[in-house]
């Protein structure tokens, strides 16, 4: 009785959080705060969308994936709004058509340029800083201290941190919120952690928008 | 029109003190020619022990044993003066560093804004703390009485003209800052104070003293207008820094580059601007001096930022030999404009502006490590963007053909046997004009791995293996 006393937790909102599994579909959810734009992706996400002031991974067997089709909802979304986003050390330059016909408004990415080393203290940094709404980074060689840093500078900073490193990371554990990992040919999402909940067993479908071959 | 003296008695000597590693402890500053050293000036540790302005320097040394001398400068002097003017800028745009060893300044202006006068001058007086300087504070209602009553009495303060005449007839002529002639004169005339002086035969003091005496006791009561020039804000910021001994080490260098910046900003809030660029001059013997350029992208002022970056900037640089002084130099001070926020910001109060974490980058990463794209007028995908250090908000209509999202720095072959062409091709043939000619097929294909590659063959190629210039990633 005395536990059940000092855990006084209000109904609504334990029932709301899709993190308690119910049974059965709850019947109306809250506005998730922010979406993916990927409908399917959303209806298996706890927070229906991605965690906010954390850590995304993505996994990618090689660049050019689609790991950017998965983001560009998202970020077009972020910048329309008005809200900065840091992109940081880029693999490749970011092509400006390409990101605009996604509707991407490139009046807020800001592009940070920097070596290996500096580009997880950079990473580190933007995250931190609280004034941006999104920080891309790739993290080479980092281990699982250098994201844990990078989570805690996410959930100081309330912003949301999206890294992208290479598949053959998937075997280690990381520090990050949500993991998911883009399998190639064709191309699938899986939910390889997502903290709160349990990993949805099955990947998703993810095909490449015709409209980008039109 | 009300006029504030803050009166500044040991100007010189806080100049030394305030970039001094130990003022704690005896310091004299000495003048005259070489034969015939004399104490200008001693702090108050060397008074405790003894010495006294006007000593002999002989005599010191023989009084006490140990007590470091500095050499007293008048355009040093000077130099503090314009500073402290600077600062008094922010208060009032009437300021005058026309009288001897005194800011004044009109406050009758400002008393709205920064009032009422207790306050007010609660305010001049922890700024005057905060930056180092002792002072004495007067208010009257005309600038040379301020100055006269500083020189008595600190914090008097007389608006009306009525109680001003009051102050004044009781004021010493000794200190009524007259020439020291004039002054041992009046007294041997049996004429000790002010009052005396203003009944007098105003004809025969002429005669006897000349108009000077007049004029000063006149302009003293506000009965004849006291010209004099007004101070001037300087276009740029200039400060240099002796240091007492040789610095090696950047990290010892941080306390008086600290102090330097403070005074920058000081500087700035006066001219309610803002700077852009500013460059740290250390000056080695033997060596030319090293030159620490801070540069930002946008005018700044807050002092705190200002030395972080420049500490960032410092700890990279490579310096060739010891420090001997340091110099500040600001040329660029365009008007500073405080970045507006919403009064209900959602985001928290912690989060650090944009404009700050920016330069922070800047400060460690190289200054174009932190730019922006925007789309320019090209077909070319070379030349379809160009880097800008500001993000530009673009209204160029956006391509209708499929673009990737990941350019590749230069064209690779591409090397996937498996791929096919899922779209294209798109003919991109242009800049023959300037050299860059291009004339290319570009095709949208789908490798065995599932990524969508966007590359091209050369028009009319048909064997050649396409190449990969960019991702739909």
């Amino acid at each position: 009785m005395g536990i059940a006393l000092q855990s006084v937790v209000a109904l609504d909102t334990l029932l709301s959080d899709r993190r308690v599994w119910r049974g059965q579909p709850a019947a109306a959810l809250p506005a998730p705060k922010q979406p993916t734009g990927h409908a399917a992706l959303d209806a298996v996400l706890p927070w229906g969308g991605w965690p906010e002031a954390s850590l995304t991974e993505l996994l990618l067997p090689a660049d050019g994936i689609g790991e950017l089709r998965l983001l560009l909802p998202t970020l077009a979304r972020l910048t329309q709004a008005g809200h900065d986003i840091a992109i940081v050390a880029p693999p490749y330059l970011p092509y400006p058509d390409g990101w605009r016909q996604a509707g991407v408004d490139f009046a807020h990415v800001q592009l940070i340029d920097a070596n290996p080393r500096d580009a997880l203290w950079a990473s580190e940094q933007c995250l931190r800083a609280g004034c941006l709404s999104a920080v891309l980074s790739w993290p080479m060689q980092a281990d699982d201290r250098a994201l844990r840093r990078l989570q805690v500078a996410a959930d100081t900073g309330g912003t949301m941190g999206f890294v992208f490193r290479d598949a053959r990371a998937e075997r280690n554990p990381s520090p990050a919120a949500l993991r998911i990992a883009i399998d190639g040919a064709p191309t699938r999402l899986r939910v390889v952690k997502c903290r709160g909940a349990v990993a949805p067993t099955h990947s998703l479908p993810f095909p490449a928008a015709p409209s980008a071959a039109a | 029109m009300s006029w504030a003296c803050i009166l500044l008695p040991r100007l010189a000597l806080d100049g030394v003190l305030r970039r001094h590693p130990h003022p704690e402890r005896p310091l004299v500053l000495v003048t005259g020619p070489a034969q015939k050293r004399v104490l200008a000036a001693v702090n108050p540790a060397a008074e405790r022990v003894g010495l006294r302005a006007g000593q002999a320097l002989a005599a010191a040394h023989a009084l006490v044993s140990e007590f470091a001398t500095v050499e007293y400068d008048v355009d040093e002097v000077t130099r503090w003066r314009d500073f402290l003017a600077a600062w008094a800028y922010r208060y009032s745009s009437q300021v005058t560093t026309a009288f001897e060893d005194a800011i004044v300044l009109e406050i009758g202006a400002s008393l709205r804004l920064f009032g009422p006068w207790p306050r007010f001058e609660r305010q001049l007086h922890e700024d005057l703390d905060a930056l180092g300087f002792s002072h004495r504070i007067a208010l009257a209602p005309n600038p040379r009485a301020a100055w006269v009553l500083a020189g008595m009495h600190d914090g008097l303060a007389l608006a009306q003209p009525s109680t001003l005449a009051t102050a004044l007839n009781r004021v010493p002529v000794s200190q009524a800052r007259l020439d020291a002639k004039t002054a041992r004169a009046l007294h041997a005339m049996g004429l000790r104070r002010l009052g005396q002086l203003f009944v007098a035969p105003r004809a025969s003091l002429a005669q006897r003293f000349g108009m000077g005496l007049l004029q000063h006791l006149d302009r003293m009561r506000g009965d004849a207008p006291d010209p004099f020039d007004l101070y001037r804000p300087p276009d740029r910021f200039d400060l240099r820094l002796e240091l007492p001994y040789d610095i090696e080490h950047s990290q010892a260098l941080l306390f008086p580059m600290r102090r330097a910046i403070a005074d920058l900003g000081a500087f700035l809030a006066g001219r309610d601007g803002g700077v852009q660029r500013f460059v740290l001059h250390l000056e080695h013997e033997g060596h030319p001096n090293t030159e620490i350029a801070v540069g930002m992208l946008s005018a700044e002022r807050e002092p705190s930022l200002l030395f972080d970056l420049a500490r960032g900037r410092l700890e990279q640089a490579r310096i060739p030999a010891p420090v001997r002084g340091l110099r500040l130099v600001a040329e660029e001070l365009p008007p500073f404009v405080p970045a507006g926020r919403e009064l209900f910001d959602e985001r928290s109060s912690q989060s650090m502006p944009w404009s700050t974490l920016r330069e922070r980058l800047r400060a460690r990463l190289g200054d174009d490590a932190v730019y922006a794209l925007a789309p320019a007028d090209d077909h070319r995908p070379e030349q379809a963007w160009r880097r800008t250090s500001l993000p530009v908000a673009t209204k160029s209509p956006v391509e209708a053909a499929p673009r990737p999202t990941w350019l590749l720095q230069r064209p690779i072959p591409l090397r996937d046997g498996g791929s096919r062409i899922v779209a294209g091709p798109e003919r991109v043939e242009s800049g023959w004009w300037d050299g860059g000619d291009v004339r290319r097929d570009y095709y949208v294909l789908e490798t065995g791995s599932g990524q969508r590659a966007w590359a091209y063959r050369g028009v009319g190629e048909i064997d050649t293996p396409f190449m990969l210039h960019g991702w739909f990633a």
